[in-house]
């Protein structure tokens, strides 16, 4: 998948990976799409259901070696 | 305005006592309605912290002005970034000092009973998870029923009141949570007792604990006697202290009953469950009080916080024991069941010895309720 930026939250605990995904997603022009990477076990509900309320949309997500990656389309 | 911190004992005070306190849960959605904190008088709100990032002007008018507020999240920094913008605002309130987790994890000793020849019983309330576990006193020495993984709790609590464990018991292998028997046990040399028939594929030593087996208890003569009750697992044995106490496991509880289905079948273990409530809880005396090893909703607690009844109570008011009819038994415990507790699986590996995973791992697979019963 072709991202606009990737953006690396690994490490990070809640809430930060998703106060960094709302940073960098403001930044980036309605349809581009964002890569994040996190290890956080909480991101995954987290930026979930974030997604879903901010209109934007969660294409993939995959989970390899403990690190969880995403895949959003700025709304 | 200073952000305060609450701690899970104060929460549990607050609940025990009935007073008033506003929570604003700022997990997911999903996470809150699957699990949170409650009490008799206990207010909530659930606003994803996630949604707050922007400044928190919108939730001001939902947030009481005549009561304590705690913001609580999964772990901890998300409550606090959300109380200091609330404070910021002028709101006086509070975060739960390691949040969800914490409350998972924090126990409640009670004292059950003094009994006979000096001795004490306590119980262990695990308030955020509904386990229960129990310590028996008398005499310098000690004996830990069906411990969570929270050992310091247990061996702390045995050193202060200087006694020294000497028994450890599991009436069964959880399947919703990790138990410390095994490290208790090597911790202070005590002797770990399993229902051997629940421990045919665990990886350490311990003793079997057998249908009529008498442990004691100090020199004072503390009987635990083991009674076969299977039903919840194959091997679920309950206990009879100094002849009153009946510590029922995960087979009866207050206002439900031990589900059959999350170590085989729910199937193959109907009739052995129907056995021990129908038959064998009922050869014995009305008076004994059960002691579970579980609850599920706070109308469970006694007034100082216990969770305990008369069995003949349990005959009259439990809607599991009242059952008459055999064939509609087996549909009530074998369908419709709850959903199953999480990483059930996983845990019970884990509780074999099969599995070790890390402390950061094991809280995780322990989060949420622990789904053992049907009503």
């Amino acid at each position: 998948m072709n991202a606009a930026k990737v953006l690396d939250v690994k490490g990070l605990a809640c809430p930060m990976p998703i106060v960094k995904t709302k940073k960098a997603m403001q930044e980036l022009e309605s349809g581009d799409i964002l890569e994040v990477q996190a290890t956080d076990q909480g991101a995954k509900s987290d930026l979930t259901a974030w997604t879903k309320s901010g209109g934007h949309e969660l294409m993939q997500e995959t989970e390899e070696n403990g690190v969880l990656t995403f895949w959003i389309k700025k709304e | 305005m200073t952000v305060k911190v609450m701690t899970a004992k104060e929460i549990t005070r607050k609940m025990m006592n009935k007073e008033e306190l506003f929570i604003l849960d700022v997990r997911n959605q999903d996470a809150f309605q699957d699990w949170h904190i409650e009490g008799e008088h206990f207010g909530h709100l659930n606003i994803p912290y996630f949604e707050l990032l922007d400044g928190v002007y919108d939730i001001l008018d939902q947030l009481p002005t005549d009561k304590d507020i705690v913001v609580v999240c999964a772990k901890e920094p998300s409550s606090v970034m959300v109380a200091d913008m609330l404070s910021e605002q002028g709101v006086d309130v509070a975060y739960l000092q390691g949040g969800m987790r914490a409350w998972s994890e924090h126990l409640e000793p009670i004292k059950v009973a003094d009994l006979n020849d000096g001795g004490e019983l306590y119980q262990f309330v695990r308030i955020g998870k509904g386990c229960l576990s129990y310590m028996v006193i008398s005499d310098g020495e000690a004996a830990v029923i069906d411990p969570t993984r929270m050992v310091e709790t247990f061996t702390d609590f045995a050193d202060e009141l200087d006694a020294k464990i000497i028994h450890v018991i599991d009436t069964h292998l959880h399947a919703d949570h990790i138990s410390g028997g095994r490290n208790i046990a090597e911790n202070t040399n005590a002797t770990y007792f399993l229902p051997p028939k629940d421990a045919t594929e665990v990886t350490y030593p311990y003793q079997p604990l057998e249908d009529g087996k008498i442990l004691t208890v100090g020199a004072t003569t503390i009987d635990i006697q083991a009674l076969y009750t299977p039903g919840h697992t194959i091997g679920s044995t309950s206990f009879i202290i100094d002849e009153q106490y009946l510590l029922t496991g995960d087979i009866l509880f207050i206002d439900s009953i031990g589900r059959p289905d999350l170590a085989g079948k729910a199937e193959d273990w109907v009739t052995d469950l129907r056995d021990s409530l129908y038959r064998r809880y009922k050869e014995l005396s009305e008076d004994f009080i059960v002691l579970p090893a579980h609850f599920m909703k706070i109308e469970e607690l006694n007034e100082d916080g216990t969770v305990a009844e008369r069995l003949g109570q349990l005959y009259v008011d439990n809607h599991g024991l009242n059952v008459e009819d055999e064939a509609t038994f087996r549909t009530l415990v074998t369908e419709n069941l709850p959903p199953q507790p999480n990483a059930f699986d996983e845990i019970r590996q884990t509780n074999m010895g099969k599995k070790n995973p890390e402390e950061d791992k094991q809280r995780e697979m322990e989060i949420g309720p622990n789904r053992c019963a049907i009503q």
